[in-house]
């Protein structure tokens, strides 16, 4: 699992400063919550991991983001395969406009995935996921005799590993802006895992759902975390609490304080954190 | 209101009418059959054959759409997709700036520049033995080629910033969503958001083909209007619409004269109203298919 490192991560939008000197270690195989109140930098800081932040317009960065010791801003640095190793879902579920079934085929395909490498990324899925079963046996079987099996296989397998498959397994070629909310931000999370990421971003990802999906999006979270490192902005401290195990807190673009979760979200030592956590600023 | 809004409704069916009751006493005299695909045009002799002219019309609409359709997508996707916000800003303004341009003066500017090109380019190509080429044929530079490189030009604005409005009316998500799992600019463009614009570029290139079929001034200065068939986009040709402008008022004289000529406003007329029909059609299509994935 990647190590991200930031080293004095500057971020401004034209002449407004949005991340000042921001320096932090996030661990491997953890779910680190990024929190602060509105506008306080958290999601800018996420999209920089991904260098999804150059998509707005007059973005300056400065500073380091590295990944296995890459900066990720190395002019020389590889856009595409850092992008496919470091995931993103988003905080409104945005389906592709196409079937639920070429959602998740989506990535495979614009990465030039198939035939056996489908079979290899499927078996290295089952290994990461012992106790979860994503591919059953007779699924498995009629993957090699059907044409186009393999990639149905792989739609299947992702499909259960986010929750959905029960829900969408008779109708997977209904575009996917039908599916509701909830069921869209799944499959964003099936769409985000089918290019076998290290990392996952996650910006608010429950925000927009209802209680019901959100919390099969938490549960998702803690059984993905044993293979992936998850990156996650909350607004909400209570799903902090419950789901993260390590903390950052940002206060208008600086880093005030980051710890294990436990520390920062119950017992912090700085009088900010303290006043977020209590309630005094949101 | 209500008024109003029925009599903009039945203009269309009144204007049809009345060019059909103008153009009726030639439609008694001679079959249908001889004045569709009949080739000769001699007035003077009761001769009206509209068979060329309707082809030159089709033909000058088609090297226009040909031209035009690509290379205006092309810069709509990149005005959109890849130009910075400052040079789109920049630019818009200028290709909209095209659409205002009267069509006399594109006529007078292709005379002075497309048709010398024209007729400079003829011999070169027309001896590489390309079939529509016409093998190594004089041109006088006023042909059919030069009607639609007019004509397209004159399609660009058009098909230009309604693509342009069209893709920057997709969501953002839609390009973040697609990007974040790695995929190009390009891959972006031509599986996402390609599929989510497609209706809109379709009613843009309708719209331009429209203004094309129509279009009179700019393209009768180029065309060379001589009555033949054309066989190659080398040879000149003479489209509805000039055909009806420049002869519509003279030689009244000559029995049957007018009535053939509304007899060609009504086929122009009768053209466009199905080819915009037949582009409804299939507008509908992609749409259904677009929204089912």
């Amino acid at each position: 699992m990647p190590h991200i490192s930031i080293r004095n991560l500057k971020v401004s939008y034209g002449a407004h400063n949005v991340l000042k000197d921001i320096t932090v270690d996030i661990p491997d195989g953890q779910i680190t919550a990024i929190i602060g109140p509105s506008g306080c930098g958290k999601t800018t800081l996420l999209k920089s991991l991904n260098r999804l932040i150059e998509l707005q317009e007059e973005v300056k960065v400065n500073g380091k983001v590295l990944i296995d010791g890459d900066n990720v801003y190395d002019p020389q640095a590889d856009i595409l395969s850092l992008r496919k190793k470091v995931g993103f879902l988003s905080q409104k579920p945005c389906p592709l406009p196409m079937s639920i079934y070429d959602n998740i085929a989506f990535g495979p395909r614009i990465h030039g995935v198939k035939g056996k490498q489908i079979l290899e990324q499927i078996e290295e899925l089952e290994k990461h996921c012992p106790n979860n079963e994503v591919c059953p046996a007779n699924t498995r079987n009629t993957a090699r005799t059907h044409k186009n099996g393999e990639m149905d296989l792989l739609v299947e397998c992702y499909l259960r590993l986010a929750g959905l498959w029960d829900e969408v397994k008779d109708r997977l070629r209904m575009p996917a802006s039908k599916l509701s909310v909830g069921q869209q931000q799944r499959l964003a999370l099936a769409r985000t895992l089918s290019v076998k990421p290290e990392v996952i971003l996650a910006d608010e990802p429950t925000s927009s759902l209802d209680p019901v999906s959100a919390r099969l999006i938490e549960e998702q979270f803690q059984m993905l975390k044993q293979n992936y490192t998850i990156v996650l902005v909350t607004h909400t401290l209570r799903q902090a609490r419950r789901i993260a195990d390590h903390a950052i807190f940002l206060y208008l673009g600086e880093m005030i304080e980051q710890g294990p979760a436990s520390k920062v979200l119950c017992a912090p030592c700085e009088a900010k954190t303290c006043a977020y956590i209590s309630g005094e600023i949101s | 209101m209500l008024v109003a809004a029925a009599f903009a409704g039945s203009l269309a069916f009144i204007v049809i009418l009345a060019l059909y009751l103008r153009s009726k006493p030639i439609l008694d005299t001679k079959p249908l059959s001889e004045l569709l695909l009949n080739s000769s045009w001699l007035p003077s002799q009761g001769s009206f054959g509209l068979y060329p002219a309707i082809l030159s019309t089709l033909y000058v609409t088609a090297i226009a759409m040909m031209i035009a359709v690509p290379l205006s997508i092309l810069s709509a996707i990149y005005l959109a997709e890849y130009a910075k916000e400052s040079l789109r800003r920049r630019v818009l303004p200028l290709v909209d700036l095209l659409a205002g341009i009267p069509p006399v003066v594109y006529g007078v500017w292709g005379v002075l520049t497309i048709v010398p090109f024209v007729a400079y380019i003829a011999p070169v190509v027309g001896s590489l033995g390309i079939p529509a080429a016409g093998a190594g044929r004089y041109s006088t530079g006023f042909s059919l080629l030069a009607g639609g490189i007019v004509l397209a030009i004159m399609v660009f604005p058009v098909i230009i910033s309604i693509t342009v409005q069209v893709f920057r009316s997709v969501p953002f998500e839609v390009r973040e969503a697609s990007l974040s799992m790695g995929a190009t600019q390009w891959q972006t463009v031509k599986h996402a958001l390609m599929r989510v614009a497609l209706p809109g570029i379709a009613a843009a290139v309708i719209l331009g083909f429209s203004r094309a079929l129509g279009e009179t001034m700019a393209v009768l200065m180029v065309v060379g209007n001589v009555f033949i068939v054309p066989s190659s986009v080398f040879d000149p040709a003479y489209p509805l619409p000039a055909l009806i402008a420049n002869n519509y008022g003279e030689m009244m004289s000559i029995p049957l004269y007018d009535s053939a000529l509304l007899l060609a406003a009504l086929i122009l007329l009768l053209i466009i109203l199905m080819f915009t029909l037949a582009a409804r059609l299939i507008l509908i299509r992609i749409e259904r298919r677009v929204t089912v994935g």
